[in-house]
This record gives structure tokens, sequence and C-alpha cells, in this order.
């Protein structure tokens, strides 16, 4: 770009939060407005794909205003438009990708398809002026489990992945378990501390060919059969040794396997991203083992761990800059991959 | 003995991915599963075993945010998880109906809760946990819904008879 400054929209609705921002060179947050849907699925135990993407429609123009506004401009100032278009839920996706399209055709601004997995990552940035590729980050949250090899702001290479359940995932059915409702993670997070978390030995699910791949089904099972054998034999258990006992068995394998990654690939830095970047003791741990192997870690303030527009706007700045402008035929990809070389769509 | 069901019974969940496999060898294009069993009961090794059955060489992960995920291999797998769907309607939306009539399987979590757009044939699988037999003892109940799935079950009944 030969512009001075470059104003990215983003938008981000592919799952619980409809979220706009704006973003300045990639790095500066000028807006970022999130409209948390939070309050309405806790009633319902989890993502309610229907209300979502109705009230995604009923939030996306406000919370787009908002973003202009608080970022004193107007949409004719925006230089491009990023929008998350997978993985998600579909109907939740296509409210936004809709939206961004509209916007680029009647604006003729370039469109830049982001993956959302690439904006989780990219939140590190917003806040952490030093941190360039190449570095390890690991991407945890409801829905993913990733360890991605940043090379480059747009290659990257995943050295493991979950077999089955997203951490975030056993951590919300975990919680459901112990009947400490909806969203688990933060929850547990907060039970944890007053546990003991060397009460119960959980299993962490190794692979024989040392694979840097994940499995959380096999906790949530064990965590299942503890509480019904001390139930079955009448005694009482401790919900918050569980909790401590479980997020510890999560945590000590991501930890594990991130640093186990870096290694590997020869790099000194790793980042946290996803919901449950946003868990103290993953925070704890990592900080502590990846110093005895001199490496930095970096992870971003909660709110920008959660699904949020600022991330994606931060992700379509580098896209443009490597001329990854999306055609007006880009569609909502529920499934999408996350590879190098289909981020995204060349134009 | 009712002819549309048989009962199988799973000690550890390396047997249910067994048992799966070999049920996956005996299905044909179009086929629907309704999968039940509670919270651990082992519908993800379940299903895990399915795919293998398929040739599918992908790791099959939960489908509760996407709400289905797609594998191919030697046919397609379909795999939805609609426990947080309210509607039918919402399932429509996904385009569910053109996943069920298609020629892929679907397996289908929870389908209890989209009863109403069941197709009339499927094959329901039940997984249930008996903790007075042991943490891992599981009891696979599979049964034909509709005529369609009886030659399926007369096959599998005669084979796992051989097994047993």
């Amino acid at each position: 770009m030969t512009k001075e400054k470059c104003f990215i929209l983003g938008i981000e609705t592919s799952c619980d939060e409809t979220s706009a921002a704006v973003v300045q060179d990639g790095r500066k947050i000028l807006s970022n407005v999130i409209s948390s849907q939070v309050e309405l699925h806790k009633r319902y135990g989890g993502v309610v794909p229907e209300i979502a993407s109705r009230k995604h429609i009923e939030m996306i123009d406000i919370v787009i205003n908002d973003a202009l506004e608080q970022a004193g401009m107007t949409l004719e100032e925006v230089d491009a438009i990023g929008v998350t278009y997978g993985p998600g839920l579909v109907g939740a996706l296509l409210v936004g990708v809709s939206t961004a399209k509209a916007m680029a055709f009647a604006l003729d601004k370039p469109l830049i398809g982001v993956h959302h997995i690439e904006g989780h990552i990219a939140a590190n940035y917003l806040e952490h002026s030093d941190l360039m590729p190449p570095y390890m980050c690991l991407v945890a949250s409801g829905g993913h489990s990733h360890i991605v090899w940043v090379k480059d702001y747009k290659q990257f290479e995943i050295m493991g992945q979950t077999r089955d359940d997203a951490a975030g995932e056993a951590f919300d059915k975990v919680a459901r378990i112990l009947g400490l409702g909806y969203p688990g993670g933060p929850l547990i997070d907060k039970l944890a501390k007053q546990g003991n978390k060397d009460a119960v030995h959980f299993p962490r699910a190794r692979f024989e060919d040392g694979s840097l791949d994940f499995s959380f089904s096999g906790v949530k099972t064990a965590v299942l059969n503890y509480i019904h054998r001390l139930e079955q034999i009448g005694e009482s258990y401790d919900r918050a040794d569980i909790a401590a006992s479980f997020q510890h068995a999560v945590v000590e394998v991501l930890v594990d396997k991130t640093i186990a990654a870096a290694k590997k690939a020869g790099v000194n830095a790793i980042a946290l991203a996803g919901g449950v970047a946003a868990n103290s003791a993953l925070r704890e741990l990592m900080v502590k083992k990846a110093s005895e192997e001199h490496m930095k870690v970096y992870y971003p303030s909660p709110l920008l761990c959660t699904d949020n527009a600022a991330m994606i706007a931060c992700a379509a700045y580098y896209g443009l800059q490597e001329g990854m402008e999306a055609g007006l035929d880009l569609n909502a990809v529920p499934n999408l991959p996350l590879l190098s070389s289909n981020l995204p769509n060349w134009k | 003995m009712d002819k549309n069901k048989i009962r199988l019974v799973s000690k550890s969940p390396e047997d249910t991915i067994k048992i799966a496999y070999t049920i996956g060898k005996y299905l044909r294009p179009g086929d629907v599963i309704c999968l039940g069993g509670d919270l651990g009961a082992g519908k993800t090794a379940f299903t895990q075993g399915l795919a293998k059955g398929l040739g599918i060489k992908e790791h099959v992960t939960s489908p509760t945010f996407t709400i289905v995920n797609e594998y191919y291999g030697m046919m397609p797998m379909y795999h939805f998880d609609v426990y947080r769907i309210n509607d039918p309607d919402e399932m429509m939306e996904i385009g569910f109906d053109e996943y069920v009539d298609g020629d892929g399987i679907s397996v289908i979590e929870w389908a209890e809760k989209i009863q109403d757009i069941l197709p009339p044939y499927y094959l329901n699988i039940n997984i249930n946990k008996k903790l007075e037999e042991g943490d891992n003892y599981r009891e696979i109940v599979l049964e034909a819904v509709g005529d369609k799935y009886r030659p399926v079950i007369d096959q599998l009944l005669s084979l796992f008879n051989i097994i047993h």
C-alpha cells in the first residue's frame, strides 16, 4: 500500500458474537464493538443456531454503525472490508459475509475473506507490537484446538489438532457434568482456584506415534466415571478438586505439545489465542514451562481472546498487503480448513 | 426375539470402534443412522469406527459447533450433532434434506430433537452404559426402523453370531 494510513472495517459473525471493528494499519484498534449474545445462549446451555442467525441480522447494522462512529469515520473512509467466511455456523456466517459483500460492492472497496482461526492468531498483533512471525500459536476455543506454526503473516502449517472434541468443548461438557452452567471455561477456571489440581489424576491422551494431536473426549468420560464411582459407593466429592484436576489435565497437554511443536520448528516465541487462551492456569503454566526453554509467550487480553472483529480486521490487513482480495462470489464455508494455499480466494 | 433388533456388548472404547467398523462395512449409500447415548457413552468412538469402516482417513471431530461435518471415503459420511437445534426448520436451513437424500451415510446424534423430519426408514443405534457391569461396559442396541434396514440387521446378526 502506498497510502499512509490504511483503515480496515472488520466483521465477525461466525458464532455467538456480532462484532464490527475499525483497525488502522493492522495493529491499532480504533473501535471494536461486540454485541455479546452469551446472555441469550445461557438459557439453552449452548449455541442455538437459529437464534444466532436471527440475532446477527438484528444486530449487524447497529454494530457496524457503532464501530464507525467510535472510530470517528465514515464508511467511505474505510480502505477495505474484512469478514470471517468460515469455519462456523453457516446461517450465522452468511449474515456477515452477505453484509460485507454488499458494502464492498456498493462502495467499490476491496473485500478480504478471513479464516476465523487466522483471526484469533492475529489478535496477538493488536497488543504486542514486537510480535512478528515466525512463532508457534496455540489456538484453543469451544470449536477449535490447533497448534499452528505461523511462518509468515499469511503462511501457516498445522502441527497438531484435536482428533475429537475441542478443548473448550471439554470445558463446557465438564461444567455441565459439575452443574456449573455455560460457558464452562471461565466457571471452571474460577472454581479450580479453590481446588487441588493434584487431587485426581485424569488421563492425558498421548498417541503412540508421538503426534502433536490432541484428544479431549476421553478426559470428559474419565471425569464422569470418577463421579459415578463415588456416587455409587455413596461418597461425596469436592467439585473444586475435580475442576482443578480436570483443568490441569487439559492445560498440561496443551502446554507440553505446543512447546514440543515450537522446539520441532525451531522457533522461540509462542502465542496463545482463542477463548481458552483466557484461562489463567493455561497462561501460568505456559509462561513457566516456556521460560525454562527460553521462549517468550504472548497472549491477548481476555476481551481479544473471545470472538471479535478487530482480530478479523487485523488479519484482513495482512491479506490486503498480499493482494489476497476476494471476489463477490465469496461464500460462507462452515468447515473451512486452515491452509495457506486457500486463504482466502484469489480474485 | 425381536427380528428388527440386535444387542451387542462392548467392554472398551476399542471394542466400540471395532463393532462400528464392522457395521460401516455393511452400509449402503443413502443410509441414515440415528445414534443415541448419554454423555461419555462412546458416540464419538462409535462414529470414528464407522468412518474407518467407510474408508475415511480423516479424524472425526465433534460437530457440536458446526452442526454437521462432512467426510469423504469410499462414500461420503455426514456427521450431525443436533443437540442445539430447537426447531426442525433450522435443519432445513443447513440443507438437511439434501444430506439425507444424498448418496452418503448420515449419522445423526440427538436425533430425537428432529423426530418430525427424520426419514421413514433408519437404523437406530443406542449405546447404553451399564455402570453396574463396569465403567467401560456398554450395550449397543441396533434397531431397524422400517423394513429397509431389515437385511442389514440380518447380515449383522449372522456375522456377530459367528464372532461371538
